[in-house]
């Protein structure tokens, strides 16, 4: 019978919440590095048991943990995140050039292939890569190269929290970047391009479709198809069918088309899911009602999910990092609240559960099934 | 030998169950007693001061003898009680308010 584990990074400890495939009964495991904030854990798919820690503090910076035995023990790996060259210098709030700053790393992706080979994204936006298990760091700079000086950070920071490896191509890479855009590299991260056309942020840029500036809060892909792609934008659901080359809006009927996280099924290509947020200012569902929303159609038609999650007086966020599947037959979806609570569905998102109602403000959600 | 006291997060990321006592090259100062902290235990390094510039992080502080010595130049020596290793070297981290 395969396990499944979900990994949770949280403002406060890691946490490794483990079930049988039935997904009933879950055993919770942490906080790990109880005190940090933990903006990402993940797993790797060449090797399960290998995961991957960005444990950060305003006092003590960045470390990356890693564990070879499935969380049971880590070991503090390079936390050395140094800018190629001479750093440069991107906008500041003022209006003036700003040098780059590195502050912490938001996202953490593992290849598909070698569990040694690891990117990282950061704040302040840029992309790092490790091919010898995190214990150095190399920035790939050309992405900096694209109006670089044109980045300007937004209130939540000018960070880079969404990595995606093409699975046909793995010189294929796609990014996003709050306040900046998303970006593409068909060279493994030598060279890089906006993939911005067709976003239109009218409230935020005074251009509205302008080639960088736009905030992208998540993409998503499904393996299956490598060309489509899906975005939560500030506002606005979007999709890409031509890997990024054009964006069309399929927002559709949703109460709200803010939000942050966005996911596709395990098995249905044109099932993909997101989180309606009443506005960027307003960081809580329409109606105080938590509901997911589903459209089978790749957007456009969206249904409510709602079954099991609270209807009333609910003033939760779910955070970009925090939506995820599972590729068991019945599609387990999970999520993280800032809140503090963990739900997960097993029937692709029908009947909702709380795993876990009362951890710390979570940041990521992750999820493996393991043989 | 310099007794250092590390704030409890540090400790438990290096490993250590109470204050530490290390050999340290004179002059003693706050920048040879970092040197050999983060030669001993590689995995503090970023965490006190920066990689590059090692500057102290903004919410560090180091304290000695009822002093607050956070401001003073990485080369300046300490004093006489900490290099005797009457009283420790404290780092620690700032008060967060709220």
């Amino acid at each position: 019978m395969s396990k499944v584990r979900v990994l949770v990074g949280t403002r406060k400890g890691a946490f490794i919440l483990t079930s049988d495939e039935k997904r009933e009964d879950w055993k919770i495991d942490g906080p790990h590095f109880g005190g940090w904030e933990i903006y990402h854990a993940t797993g790797t798919p060449a090797d399960p048991d290998r995961l991957y820690v960005s444990q950060s503090t305003g006092w003590f910076g960045q470390l990356i943990q890693r564990s070879n035995d499935g969380g049971k023990t880590w070991e503090a790996m390079g936390n050395e995140f140094a800018y190629d060259g001479v750093p440069g210098t991107h906008k500041w709030y003022d209006g003036t050039q700003h040098p780059w700053e590195f502050k912490r790393v938001w996202h953490l992706e593992p290849s598909r292939t070698d569990p040694d080979t690891l990117y990282a994204g950061v704040e302040d936006a840029a992309l790092f890569r490790t091919s010898d298990g995190a214990k150095t760091w190399q920035e790939l700079p050309g992405l900096r190269n694209v109006k670089g000086d044109l980045w300007q950070p937004g209130a939540g920071g000018m960070c880079l929290h969404n990595i995606i490896i093409s699975p046909d191509d793995p010189n294929r890479m796609y990014v996003a970047i709050s306040a900046a855009g998303a970006f593409r590299t068909d060279d493994a991260g030598k060279t890089w391009r906006p993939a911005t056309h067709g976003l239109k942020s009218s409230g935020e840029l005074p251009d509205a479709e302008a080639e960088v500036g736009h905030c992208v809060h998540s993409i998503a892909m499904h393996p299956s198809r490598p060309e489509v792609l899906f975005m939560q934008k500030h506002w606005d659901v979007m999709r890409s069918d031509d890997c990024g080359d054009s964006w069309h809006e399929v927002s559709g009927n949703l109460p709200s088309d803010f939000g942050f996280p966005i996911a596709v099924h395990a098995h249905e290509p044109e099932t993909i899911y997101v989180v309606p947020i009443k506005s960027d200012s307003e960081h809580y569902p329409p109606d105080s009602k938590l509901r997911v929303y589903r459209s089978r159609s790749g957007g456009n038609e969206w249904e409510a999910l709602t079954k099991g999650l609270p209807q009333s007086d609910c003033y939760v966020n779910v955070l970009r990092n925090a939506l995820a599947v599972d590729t068991l037959d019945s599609c387990g979806i999970y999520f993280g609240t800032t809140g503090g609570q963990v739900y997960g569905s097993t029937d692709s998102g029908d009947q909702w559960s709380p795993i876990v109602r009362d951890l710390p403000a979570v940041l990521s959600v992750e999820v493996q099934v393991l043989p | 030998m310099i007794r250092i006291v590390l704030p409890a997060h540090l400790r438990t990321l290096a490993k250590l169950n109470g204050d530490l006592e290390l050999e340290v090259k004179e002059p003693v100062t706050q920048g040879s007693i970092l040197d050999a902290l983060e030669a001993a235990y590689p995995m503090l390094r970023g965490t006190i001061r920066d990689y590059g510039t090692l500057e102290r992080r903004p919410f560090i502080r180091f304290f000695a003898c009822g002093q607050d010595l956070s401001y003073d130049p990485p080369d300046t020596p300490l004093p006489d009680a900490v290099t005797e290793g009457k009283e420790p070297f404290r780092i620690v981290g700032a008060m967060a308010g709220g």
